[in-house]
């Protein structure tokens, strides 16, 4: 385990590499300078600013030396001063919004494994059935949802004509007035529509791609030997198809992250939470150039993190990963 | 060879007119085709045209999906729209498809280092997430729909590469690619020839399925204010309107988003009806 491990993580270096190579070229993508570019952009940089700016990114020297430096700064999580009238450090502004995003999406994320997981399991024992067939429909109409459309009409719904949630933010004006209990009751309704919209999203994906590799397993034969020697319907699903139908769904746990990263973007500017995907927009909308870099980075890494952990609970599931077997 | 082609295309059109879902997506995107060609001539009214005395009207008979605050024909706006959509998912899914099949094909065939190198590549581009990177780069760049295009296609050729790569090493090792080689046949000839046509079906059923994607991307864009910009009509910047004027016109939020959804639902029944009618063992 130790070995595989190891060797797990030093792969990540050249990925790392790579990221910080993307991004760097990213960012001298856009036409002349960079600082031109931002101060065209955003007439609040002073002449001073840019002066600083351009030391900052060392742009009067050569490409690879600018390389070199930028990635020190990287590793050391500086990624320069925001061009917002606040001037903060672009590491800590980021910083105070990750919890927000990170545990927003760790919710949905439960929220859409512990729903498709039954969903699709569902779908596939009972094949051909009315049932598999409702949900077949509702998947179809899952992928073809925009999100930020359901965002809106569940926003009128409940929000306009009912009123029975707020829209926007995370917590009412005035609730760190309230006790503790009455606190956690506001927060959780305004959870509601962003932590179900996000969880949505994913989850039309996620139950079809459980009901094929169930129905994949259903086929083996093992599931037939269990059934010759007599055991109930419910021990051969459950304890003997499920467990191998389980193993392919792990891995896309590392992938649904940059999706769910980068959808944050959408429900965080429509119900106003203060998160990194509204941070990045905000960037975006202000052309804030250290800032939208440093998401970038730091979103890149977030996502190979995950990457990495889903691999791990690969292994740990199925031995003949991490001997190198499959 | 072409006896060989007619019996395929006749039973694959056999397999795919018998899914019904299949045949209704085909007919909603042919008919969203024939639409936006003929979007001047079916509707009276101009996408642009401001008219300050038919502000916000609800759904009519003169207004078929109301007016928006500017009094423009919600009606007209989203026909026109699905030129903007239909358009988009077009050429970023071309050069999506172009260089993912160029780096599947150069990965597969050559395999070794340039094999590693170009799935590292992959890899790389994997884990930054989409929508941030589009985000990034459009925020460098003036927004225009040729530049959202080209960074949606940029952005959304790894699958294709992935899927190209893994056809090649499997033809690849074919007897009739062994025969070509045998003979003499330069490598161009090899894969432009042999391996490539016989790993298109399921580039196209990706392409299609990828269609439908690169809607939804420039829907959510142009939603957020940095996709197509106003006043030109796009199904997202309607929908800015509309979220804008969501308690006093709900047709503004409707009728745009169901545009979306019946487009992309129909590509995606378009797309698996395709896979479907192509490898009869999924069918199940």
């Amino acid at each position: 385990m130790i070995a595989y491990l190891t060797k797990r993580i030093l792969m990540l270096i050249p990925l790392l590499f790579g990221i910080t190579l993307i991004t760097f070229a990213v960012i001298h993508l856009a036409p002349g300078e960079p600082v031109d570019m931002q101060t065209a952009m955003n007439p609040k940089v002073s002449a001073e600013a840019r002066q600083k700016m351009r030391e900052f990114y060392g742009l009067d020297k050569p490409l690879h030396v600018q390389y070199v430096t930028w990635l020190g700064r990287m590793a050391r999580l500086d990624f320069g001063r925001s061009f917002a009238p606040d001037n903060r450090p672009v590491t800590d502004k980021i910083v105070e919004r990750i919890p927000i995003t990170l545990s927003l999406n760790v919710i949905a994320l439960i929220l859409e494994f512990g729903l498709a997981i039954p969903i699709g399991i569902l779908a596939a024992v009972r094949r051909e059935t009315l049932l598999d067939k409702g949900i077949t429909v509702f998947v179809f109409l899952g992928f073809a949802m925009p999100t930020f459309w359901l965002a809106l009409l569940l926003m009128y719904l409940f929000g306009v004509k009912l009123g029975w949630l707020p829209i926007s933010g995370l917590h009412s004006l005035g609730s760190d007035q309230l006790g503790p209990i009455a606190w956690f009751w506001d927060l959780a309704k305004h959870l509601v529509l962003p932590v179900g919209i996000a969880t949505f999203g994913s989850l039309a994906g996620l139950s079809r791609y459980m009901r094929s590799t169930m129905l994949e397993v259903i086929r083996q034969d093992y599931i037939t030997t269990a059934r010759a020697k007599g055991l109930s319907e419910r021990v051969v699903i459950y304890k003997h198809a499920l467990r191998n139908a389980l193993l392919p769904v792990i891995t896309l746990l590392g992938f649904s992250l940059p999706g769910l990263i980068g959808g944050s973007v959408i429900f965080e500017t429509i119900f106003a939470i203060p998160g990194m995907g509204q941070l990045f927009y905000q960037g975006v909308m202000m052309r804030d150039y250290p800032l939208v870099m440093g998401i970038l980075v730091i979103g890149a890494f977030l996502t190979l993190i995950g990457n990495l952990l889903a691999d791990i609970c690969y292994s740990m599931a199925d031995p003949r990963i991490r001997h190198g077997r499959a | 060879m072409s006896f060989r082609n007619s019996y395929f295309y006749s039973v694959f059109w056999q397999r795919f007119r018998g899914n019904r879902f299949a045949m209704a997506g085909g007919a909603i995107v042919a008919g969203l085709f024939i639409l936006s060609f003929l979007a001047p001539y079916i509707t009276p009214y101009d996408p642009a045209t401001i008219d300050a005395y038919h502000v916000l009207l609800p759904p009519s008979a003169a207004h078929w999906m109301g007016t928006d605050e500017l009094g423009r024909d919600v009606f007209t706006r989203v026909v026109y729209g699905a030129r903007i959509s239909l358009k988009v998912g077009f050429v970023a899914v071309g050069i999506a498809v172009a260089i993912g099949t160029v780096v599947g094909l150069v990965a597969g065939y050559y395999g070794r280092w340039v094999d590693s190198l170009l799935m590292r590549f992959v890899d790389i581009m994997l884990c930054f997430p989409t929508f941030f990177l589009i985000l990034a780069v459009i925020a460098l760049l003036e927004p225009s729909i040729w530049y959202i295009m080209l960074i949606i296609g940029i952005t959304g050729w790894m699958g294709v590469a992935r899927l190209v790569r893994a056809e090649v090493l499997s033809i690849k090792e074919r007897d009739y690619i062994t025969a070509a080689r045998s003979i003499g046949a330069s490598n161009a000839r090899i894969i432009f020839r042999h391996i490539l046509p016989n790993a298109a079906a399921p580039v196209f059923v990706a392409a299609t399925l990828g269609v439908a994607g690169a809607i939804l991307t420039e829907s959510a864009l142009s939603f957020l204010g940095i996709g197509v910009q106003p006043p030109t009509p796009s199904w997202g910047n309607i929908l800015t309107s509309g979220k804008d004027y969501l308690e006093f016109a709900w047709w503004l939020s409707l009728f745009p988003g169901v545009a979306i959804l019946v487009t992309v639902l129909a590509y995606n029944l378009l797309g698996e009806g395709i896979r479907d009618a192509l490898d009869p063992r999924l069918h199940r």
